[in-house]
């Protein structure tokens, strides 16, 4: 109350003054346009150490694959670290989860129950008890860390030991496999794929989303008398975004199924193959169809809905939140059981491709999804972060950890190599920070 | 203008609220009438803002009663109170200072559209309105309210206040971080409330601001109400020895006014 009245003016005024205009009339966000340039960087900087071997469809296409379980789960952490709080034990749950649905698919249905494997609803039950344990695993931790008045990094931490010690006691160190037919299509690959048109048909109609929801609130905004931007600024973002996405789905849509799986679909329908093998055009995968919908659902959870204003209401300012009459309590209850579901959603990706339950699943995850968060531009001081930020943080984590391994750099240096960037991008987005609200 | 006569539109009754051993609040009766501006005055730690909160639901009391409208309420959190009306601009100003003032007027209230998604317009277009009323030189309403001078701040506080038909309004210092403009802006703002009708409780240390817009004044001393007085019937220095003293003026004895004197 009693801070010196702000001179923001000045901060803006320093820096190059056509570019921050420029930025401002787009209304794009900064923090995320650098984030884009660091990936860019990333991204240029392996393709030209490891000889153009980074940037093929094939590389770009693991890297949507496998930054997804983490983006998926680091989405769930922005709500839990805005809000003041903490969730260690996502790794834990996340293999307890992975391995009762593995159960629950090859052993409990087929053999316990004795129904046979490979039934059509196998994979929904497995899908629906791992998304039942998630939430009340989540519902479990949230209620303590809300009403019991432990700390949510105790709480979470007695839940990284104990979930992984139930994972342990009842597996018996076994490996289940293999998975439902169906549930291993959650996981990706070429079957698990939409394939050619289909992507297509989704990249477009994305497009048209992105204009249509562009246009709309800015329709609304001019109803109310509002400053809008101009008509050229809007047609740049259109067009931007929807050059990114249609980039992407050409991207999937230029690797194609391996020879041996094309020549076995050749075979199977008849098909002569042309010289060279089938081509056949993999497309977005599962698993990032399942990221983009989960982008999509918690950026509108976070940002349009009244439980988002509050999460972030409560990570502002505790004390006001409580004043303003939001139930606090209930919030944080909330934003729990959200990570539990985010995790067994990443659990049925990581089980479906690995076409096993394993004990060791997740081991480390947390350290993963906190720090995709955290590079997202999420602040441990509480109340700002966001959703896309997390993705493309996680994303950076999976290029450095992809492009690092593409050049056979061995896994401590990696690790070493990834807790610097961390620390490092902590250190730069509190620094700016700083500066921009002095 | 003074509304003595018509019915309590609050009375507060025995209220106690004590932090572990200590009786913050101790038994204390208080009362306000519609159109009325009642002064609560008191040193630091004599419980005003403590007793507020008991009435804005911050922190329901240990024992007592509260009636609105001749009826014993329940407040048993803040949202109860803004249900009764009840409405609170607090010291500290109870801003989340990562949204922008509009996400503040209407925390905990967000309008939604059919679909129950925030209608942000709607929501921006009433803060306009609402500010442009209040403070027209305000004009960042995109900015988190972190960004925002202490006046400025202070009127997203205020705009929160009486945008929402309060009918009893508390207002914890609500002129503190202000300067000179500002604070003669919130004292023309008060007149208005109460030509509605809306009865304001004012805490404040500021004894020329409670003599200058209440109609009565209670003071507060230890946690006790001292004496609560109609303003025509006392003067700024008679007040200031109860603060101080936590004597009515009749109670005290020579050797502690000649203190006094020495103090002032």
């Amino acid at each position: 109350m009693t801070e010196a009245s702000p001179t923001q003016g000045v901060a803006r005024e320093r820096s190059s003054r056509s570019v921050g205009e420029l930025i401002s009339t787009l209304e794009i966000d900064t923090r995320l346009l650098g984030m884009i340039g660091l990936l860019a960087i990333i991204w240029v900087g392996f393709n030209f150490l490891s000889e153009g071997k980074f940037l093929t469809t094939g590389n770009l296409w693991n890297l949507s694959v496998q930054s997804s379980s983490v983006a998926i789960m680091a989405t769930g952490m922005v709500l839990i670290i805005v809000s003041r709080n903490i969730d260690l034990s996502v790794g834990s749950l996340l293999g307890f989860v992975g391995y009762t649905m593995a159960m629950v698919q090859a052993i409990w249905i087929p053999q316990s129950l004795g129904l046979g494997f490979d039934q059509p609803y196998t994979w929904l039950v497995a899908l629906a008890i791992g998304l039942t344990l998630g939430i009340l695993v989540g519902a479990l931790q949230g209620f303590i860390v809300a009403y019991g008045g432990v700390p949510a990094f105790i709480v979470t931490l007695g839940g990284f030991l104990v979930w992984r010690g139930v994972l342990f006691l009842y597996a018996k160190g076994q490996t289940i496999a293999p998975m439902d037919k169906n549930f291993a299509l959650i996981g990706g690959g070429p079957v698990g794929s939409l394939g050619e048109w289909p992507s297509w048909i989704l990249g477009i109609a994305a497009c048209a989303a992105i204009a249509w929801s562009v246009v709309t609130s800015r329709r609304k905004r001019r109803a109310y008398g509002f400053p809008v931007r101009p008509t050229w600024a809007l047609v740049t973002v259109i067009g931007a975004a929807s050059l990114a996405v249609l980039g992407a789905v050409w991207i999937a849509n230029n690797y194609f199924w391996p020879a041996g799986l094309a020549h076995q679909y050749a075979l199977d329908h008849n098909i002569t193959e042309p010289e060279g093998g089938l081509q056949i055009p993999v497309g977005v995968a599962f698993p990032v169809l399942i990221m983009i919908a989960v982008t999509i659902v918690m950026t509108v959870i976070a940002t349009r809905r009244r439980f988002g204003r509050y999460v972030f209401a409560i990570g502002g300012n505790p004390d006001a939140a409580l004043l303003g009459g939001i139930n606090v309590r209930m919030t944080i209850v909330k934003t729990y059981i959200l990570m539990g579901i985010l995790c067994a959603i990443s659990a049925a990706i990581q089980t479906s491709r690995l076409n096993a339950g394993v004990t060791s699943l997740g081991v480390q995850a947390e350290l993963d999804v906190i720090s995709a968060a955290v590079i997202g531009g999420t602040s441990f001081a509480g109340g700002i972060g966001t959703i896309p930020g997390a993705i493309l943080g996680a994303v950076v984590m999976q290029s450095l950890r992809s492009g690092m391994q593409l050049l056979n750099i061995d896994s401590p240096t990696q690790d070493i190599v990834v807790g610097v960037v961390l620390v490092a991008a902590v250190f730069l987005d509190s620094a700016l920070r700083r500066r921009s609200t002095r | 203008m003074t509304a003595t006569g018509s019915a309590p539109l609050v009375e507060m009754r025995n209220i106690k609220i004590a932090f572990g051993g200590v009786h913050a609040v101790d038994n204390v009766s208080i009362d306000l009438r519609p159109g009325e501006v009642m002064g609560l005055v008191g040193g630091n730690g004599a419980g005003k803002s403590t007793l507020m909160r008991a009435l804005s639901g911050a922190r329901p009391p240990d024992s007592g009663e509260i009636v609105i409208d001749g009826r014993p309420a329940t407040i048993g959190n803040p949202r109860d109170a803004k249900t009764y009306g009840i409405e609170t601009i607090y010291q500290t100003l109870a801003l989340a200072d990562n949204v922008d003032a509009a996400a503040n007027m209407f925390l905990g209230r967000e309008l939604t559209t059919r679909f129950g998604s925030l209608d942000e317009s709607a929501m921006e277009s009433s803060t306009r309105k609402v500010m442009g009323r209040l403070n027209p030189n305000f004009k960042n309403f995109k900015s988190p309210v972190r960004s925002l001078s202490g006046g400025q701040r202070q009127s997203v506080a205020i705009a929160r206040a009486v945008h929402f038909n309060a009918r009893i309004l508390i207002m914890d210092e609500p002129t503190a971080a202000l300067g000179p403009a500002e604070t003669e802006q919130v004292r023309s703002l008060i007149r208005q409330l109460k030509a509605e009708g809306i009865g304001i409780f004012l805490v404040s240390h500021d004894i020329h601001d409670v003599f200058d817009l209440s109609e009565r004044i209670s003071v507060m001393y230890h946690g006790r109400v001292v004496d609560t007085v109609n303003k025509a019937d006392t003067d700024p220095d008679a007040v200031l020895g109860m603060i101080i003293l936590g004597k009515k003026p009749d109670e005290v004895t020579q050797k502690e006014l000649a203190e006094l004197e020495l103090r002032g």
